[in-house]
């Protein structure tokens, strides 16, 4: 028994280790100065710590731009596609409706195919409507992108809110509206809060439709930028291990918040199917 | 639950709510994915707009005729086959190690946790910082270990590159395999068990005829969604190596995303086209299959 507790300790020991090392290793990268990041042997724990990379993403590159783009695009993004999610998950729970069987199945389909196999097309349509280089443009299609997902999500949520509460608030007079607002969100609200950050999240790592509809420097996103510093032959490791730091940063805690809630919801169709 | 039936009274409430949303995913996905699909039959490159006829299945021969899509196809099996048999296989170790309740497991969790914060992007990118030729930590860790002798390019051989992406891939993916069959294995009654150490049947035993059976369906479930993430997945390779050396970790949607960066829409169409018909070819093929042995 104690043996197999020792191997078990042991064993998980190991996991933490090996998943935590990569971390570790990124961060300390971005704190060693470049004579340190490329000499050998590999030094584990720096002799020297500096900020000069963290300094250079801020000086040479316009690192605190790219922040607030991201910043702002991902905040307007989550925001809207939550307003869409409640909405729309309420209806899909309260509602029976010709054409709600079919509009969940098109929602689902677009969890299941890549949008960029549309890739393409959507360059032509937002080149069409002037939206290239713009971070409203940018805005639109990831509302697009997280419209279904945040939608049957909240539907889930809403289910979960007696009806009876709500009826209560009507019979008090509440108009249908006022009873969402004032009775049904508040008990929601930690659905609400944990869709907001997951979209804020997906929106905030995007990589391949942020490099396709931008070029332009000052409405460059961070992993855009980010991809800009990767040349065919040579990387600045260090200020690549600090922008990767100062990127990871916000979506750790955010994640971190909302860990149950994601555990949840990805479990929650699978298990109960 | 009851739902009020439909009323036209309510009509106007339910189309109001759903407009938004329906709006933006029918302008912003579909429309784009039928006009792909137009264009998929017509020549259609981004340089070169001033005519633009259709070819017939031309972009599908011409895809089909090149080696690198060949290559793409072969490593997608790769990437996704092995990728989801270690993630699996680790994936299902972890959540039986956390099955149970111990000190500390909430924080081990959310340590365990964190890769799923980041993008397939910088898991990429931190990857292939480690695996660097000539600077990277896993070379000297190997070299101090007496495991090698000389550093190897993990990233820059043709044949150590594709292993590299599926170590890291495997890496991203164990964490949520066991969250999915932690789940699942919570999801088995505990009568079960009881019942079954009454009938005096050992740990494997119960692990054998009561664990596994109940939680087949969800697992074949968790692999199938699984599959198609994973084939979807180009992020990671897209950073970390690119799909070189010369198309050596290329896979079917790195290979669709170099033709839209080409400019060839085209080609690009075609190649989504023979995603999709993978992804739903492998779906049915599979389905049929758990279905099958389900009923046996």
């Amino acid at each position: 028994m104690i043996l197999r507790r020792a191997a078990k300790t042991i064993v998980l020991g190991v996991w933490l280790l090996i998943t935590v090392f990569p971390l570790y290793w990124i961060v300390i990268t971005s704190l060693k100065p470049k004579s340190e990041i490329f000499s050998m042997p590999l030094r584990y724990w720096p002799a020297e710590v500096t900020f000069e990379h963290y300094a250079e993403l801020f000086s040479f590159a316009d690192f605190d731009l790219y922040l607030l783009n991201s910043l702002l695009v991902a905040l307007v993004s989550a925001a809207v596609v939550t307003v869409i999610g409640v909405l729309g998950g309420y209806v899909l729970a309260r509602f029976d409706f010709p054409g709600r069987g079919a509009l969940m199945l098109a929602f689902l389909v677009t969890q299941m195919i890549p949008l960029f196999i549309a890739l393409g097309p959507l360059y032509l349509l937002m080149s069409d409507l002037g939206l290239l280089n713009r971070l409203a443009g940018l805005m639109v299609v990831y509302i697009a992108m997280l419209v279904p997902f945040c939608t049957i999500i909240m539907r889930g949520f809403h289910e979960r809110v007696p009806v009876a509460l709500e009826e209560a608030a009507q019979v008090d007079g509440a108009s249908r509206l006022q009873a969402m607002v004032r009775v049904i969100l508040p008990v929601m609200l930690p659905g609400v809060a944990a869709t907001f950050i997951f979209a804020f999240v997906q929106v905030w790592n995007e990589l391949f439709l942020a490099i396709t509809f931008i070029d332009s420097e000052d409405a460059k996103t961070v992993p855009v930028a980010m991809n800009s510093f990767i040349t065919q032959y040579d990387i600045d490791w260090g200020s690549m291990a600090a922008a990767t730091v100062v990127s990871v940063v916000p979506t750790l805690v955010l994640f971190a918040a909302i860990r149950r809630y994601i555990v949840e919801g990805l479990t929650a169709g699978a298990v109960k199917g | 639950m009851s739902r009020p039936a439909f009323t036209a009274r309510k009509a106007g409430l339910i189309a109001l709510c759903l407009l938004p949303g329906v709006a933006f995913v029918a302008v912003f996905t579909y429309y784009p994915m039928v006009r792909g699909s137009v264009i998929a039959f017509q020549r259609y490159n981004l340089f070169d707009l001033t005519s633009t006829p259709f070819v017939g299945l031309e972009n599908f021969r011409a895809v089909l005729a090149e080696e690198r899509f060949w290559t793409a196809l072969r490593n997608t099996g790769l990437w996704v086959g092995l990728s989801l048999f270690f993630q699996f296989l680790l994936g299902f170790g972890l959540a039986l190690l956390l099955r149970r309740h111990f000190r500390g497991r909430g924080l081990y969790q959310a340590w365990v946790f964190f890769p799923w914060a980041m993008s397939g992007f910088l898991i990429g990118l931190l990857w292939r910082w480690m695996f660097n030729g000539q600077f990277g930590v896993i070379n000297d860790l190997l070299l101090r270990t007496g495991i090698i002798d000389t550093r190897i390019g993990f990233l820059s051989s043709p044949g150590w590159a594709m292993t590299s992406v599926i170590v890291a891939n495997v890496w991203y993916g164990v964490t949520f395999f066991a969250i999915m069959i932690m789940a699942a294995l919570q999801s088995v009654p505990r009568e079960l068990y009881e019942a079954a150490a009454v009938d005096g049947a050992s740990r494997l035993r119960q692990f054998w005829h009561v664990t596994l059976p109940h939680i087949r369906p969800t697992l074949a479930l968790i692999v199938l969604l699984r599959v198609i993430w994973i084939l979807n997945f180009p992020d990671l390779i897209y950073s970390m190596t690119g799909g070189g050396p010369a198309g050596s970790t290329d896979i079917v949607t790195t290979f669709l995303i170099q033709q839209v960066m080409g400019g060839d829409y085209g080609r690009a169409g075609a190649v989504g086209f023979l995603v999709l018909g993978l992804l739903l070819a492998f779906s049915l093929f599979y389905l049929n299959a758990t279905r099958f042995e389900r009923s046996r």
